[in-house]
């Protein structure tokens, strides 16, 4: 399963993800987020976790740019990664929302290359209403 | 008014570029039919009964005549020389092809607009107050605030796949022409006791099959803190609106669920922790960019007039339709000597809210003489000419008579607000277009409908509502029953502040008996008043929807229970 990332796809690296429900001891861990879970739930251990990877069960199914924002409003700076069904055109959004890349299965991959994920450069109306 | 700055424009060419690779994507196949349509809908392009549709966002309403003639331009080129105004400050045209559609955007682009989400399940073209920063009642201009939410909503990184769509709508007055409380969010600008101007915000109205009058969730929101609190109430929305079924995927159905007490903690709890995070960036925005949309805004430089005009006078005292226009067209200004002009897109036997080009062209020619270089699109289908000077009104008349457009029947009964409906849309269950001309027909006489006074018929082809129906004074709503189309008829709605809902008479109507039935309707709302002076309306709220009830359904046949 490759990952996008800003610099393009890159294989996948194997991680074993652990549900939010039921977060083990220990550091480095790597969360599997579900997109109704509640982000508030994990604050205290944010520096145990090191990945989040939140679930996007269908293209449509918009809740996940919510939570990662939601997440990174809360103080989570590790790497946060959406996965499931989002399209190269919601690339813009993921990245804009604070993921850092975006797992995507091999057909979509096939179907969708590299060069299509890769964001036109335009600067956000966010960034434009933003006070410097 | 507004005009575009060099990252708008760049934006805007840069969607139009990205628009026309999503096109070339779905033929290639890299795109499925499931992917490319939400991305069409959020350029606004639909697929409808016979054709694509494009619609374009007119923000919160305001063109100015470039705007028109390019609009005229792409009607005669790529469409059938005609548009329609739709109650949503958009214009539609019903039959472009698809291959043309990227350049008509760029068309677009190249006078400052654009038909981005205009459709889709994100934040729809924001709507205002169509007399806006003319109007005599106004507590401050609604279109600043308008313009810095299209800038905050556009391709909003976290809003561009809701449950479904969010409209916005804002109004500067404390008489609501912009509907704001069937709005997913309304804001009204108000001054608080401190003498400072902020927000009213409403949330969770709405029309469609279940139609709510939205509530205050905010009394006063201060204007600095509009989009962390539009963030706020949009981001509670996109995590717990339902996804489960469409129907009830709208705010309101979200409000109604956790209840208003619920939803508004759940929104200022987001609200202080986005205000805690993001207290200077991306959320209070920028004052340079705030103070260049509210120069944009300033009031254009009227002339030192005196009140009336004698040239004007004179031509009222000697013309009889000229006066007749004045009288129902005219709306009062807040500038000694000017006044807002309301041309009619409602003459009969014409579908509501069409325009041709040659029309657009007149309006947007008188625009430029007359009116500062602005115009305005309704929410009513109508346009406005927004600053005429009193002593211009002659000459505007006379032009606008030239070309069929000085119908004096604005707010009244030949004013009718209709959406496409069965002639061009594809959920519709019956006919609208052509009821409203049948009514417009019928009541064409135009000293009987000034009798007839005040009155908002609305007419929708469907329960989606497109066309108003609940809020209409006489609302109509057409249905599909066992293959032959039905019209329910409902009275008593109101679309201003104080927002109604409209409450079924009885069983439907055939197409054929709908016009007897407003005549009925009518009659009995002559015999009821007190005096001329009463509106039908007040005449409804007075004495009830019983003596409308027994009126059509005589005798034995039993209205049911609406
Ligand atoms: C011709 C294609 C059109 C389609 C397919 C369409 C579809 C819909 C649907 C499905 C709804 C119900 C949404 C809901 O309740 O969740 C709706 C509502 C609405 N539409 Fe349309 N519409 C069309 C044209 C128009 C036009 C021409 C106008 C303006 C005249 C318009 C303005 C509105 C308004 C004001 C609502 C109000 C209900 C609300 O949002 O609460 N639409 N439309
Ligand atoms: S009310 Fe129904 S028929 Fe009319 S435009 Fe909307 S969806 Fe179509």
């Amino acid at each position: 399963m490759p990952v996008v990332t800003p610099d393009g796809f890159r294989a996948s690296d194997n991680i074993a993800y652990v549900s939010p429900d039921a977060l083990p001891a220990g550091s480095d861990l790597a969360v599997d987020m579900p997109n109704d879970a509640d982000p508030r739930t994990l604050v205290e251990r944010f520096g145990d976790i090191a990945t989040i990877r939140i679930a996007f069960p269908a293209f449509g199914d918009g809740r996940g740019f919510s939570l990662a924002r939601q997440l990174r409003d809360l103080g989570y700076t590790g790497h946060l990664r959406a996965g499931g069904n989002l399209i190269s055109d919601q690339y813009r959004h993921a990245r804009q929302s604070g993921f850092d890349d975006v797992e995507i299965d091999d057909a979509l991959a096939e179907r969708q290359p590299e060069e299509q994920w890769i964001v036109r450069e335009q600067r956000s109306y966010r960034e434009k209403l933003a006070a410097r | 008014m507004y005009s575009y700055d060099e990252f708008d424009r760049d934006y805007v060419k840069n969607r139009v570029a990205i628009f026309r690779d999503q096109v070339a994507r779905r033929v290639s196949g890299a795109l499925t039919e499931d992917e490319f349509k939400p991305l069409r809908l959020q350029n606004g392009i639909y697929l409808q009964l016979h054709a694509y549709m494009l619609r374009v966002a007119i923000p919160y309403g305001t063109l100015n005549s470039a705007q028109m003639r390019q609009l005229a331009m792409i009607a005669e080129k790529w469409d059938k020389g005609y548009g329609h105004f739709t109650t949503r400050q958009n214009i539609q045209y019903n039959w472009p092809k698809l291959i043309d559609l990227p350049d008509i955007l760029d068309a677009l682009a190249d006078v400052e607009m654009h038909a981005i989400q205009t459709s889709g399940n994100c934040i729809r073209n924001v709507t205002a107050d169509h007399f806006a920063g003319a109007a005599a009642d106004e507590v401050e201009d609604p279109r600043p605030a308008a313009e810095l939410l299209r800038q905050w909503s556009t391709d909003h990184p976290e809003f561009a796949f809701l449950p479904r769509k969010f409209k916005i709508a804002v109004t500067g007055s404390p008489n609501d022409r912009a509907v704001i409380k069937a709005h997913d969010i309304g804001l009204r600008v108000l001054r608080n006791d401190a003498g400072e101007v902020g927000y009213q915000v409403i949330v969770g109205g709405g029309l469609g099959r279940t139609p709510v009058v939205g509530e205050t969730i905010r009394e006063f929101l201060p204007k600095e803190h509009l989009l962390a609190y539009c963030e706020a109430i949009l981001r509670v929305y996109n995590l717990h609106g339902r996804r489960d079924n469409k129907y009830k995927a709208r705010i309101k159905i979200l409000v109604m669920e956790e209840g208003l007490e619920s939803f508004r903690n759940q929104v200022e709890a987001e609200f202080a922790s986005l205000l805690e995070v993001h207290n200077g960036p991306s959320l209070i925005p920028d004052p340079a960019v705030v103070k260049r949309i509210e120069d944009a805004f300033a009031p254009p430089r009227f002339e030192d007039l005196p009140e009336s005009d004698a040239a004007y006078e004179a031509r009222l005292a000697e013309d009889e339709e000229f006066a007749r226009w004045c009288a129902t067209n005219l709306t009062a200004h807040r500038q000694p000597g000017y006044a807002i002009a309301s041309i009619s897109l409602k003459p009969v036997g014409a579908a509501p809210g069409d325009a041709s080009a040659d029309q657009m062209r007149v309006v947007a020619d008188l625009a430029e003489r007359y009116s500062f270089d602005e115009l305005r699109v309704s929410h009513e289908q109508n346009l406005i000419l927004p600053h005429v000077a009193k002593r211009d009104l002659p000459a505007v008349y006379d032009a606008l008579s030239e070309a069929e457009l000085a119908t004096a029947n604005i707010g009244l009964i030949g004013d009718i607000i209709a959406c496409p409906g069965l002639d061009y849309c594809a959920l519709a269950t019956a006919r609208s277009i052509p009821i409203a001309q049948d009514i417009a027909q019928h009541f064409s006489d135009p000293d009987y409908s000034r009798l007839i006074g005040d009155m908002k018929i609305k007419i929708s082809g469907c329960i989606n509502s497109c066309g108003h129906h609940h809020v209409g004074h006489i609302g109509i709503l057409g249905l599909d029953r066992a293959g032959r189309e039905n019209y329910q008829i409902t009275i008593g709605g109101d679309h201003t502040e104080s927002l109604k809902m409209g409450q079924r008479l009885g069983r439907g109507f055939d197409a054929e008996e709908v016009v007897p039935a407003i005549e009925q309707l009518v009659q009995t709302y002559f015999s009821l008043r007190e005096s001329e002076a009463e509106t039908f309306l007040q005449v409804v709220e007075r004495a009830g929807t019983q003596p409308f009830k027994d009126a059509l359904y005589p005798a034995k046949e039993p209205a049911d229970a609406g």
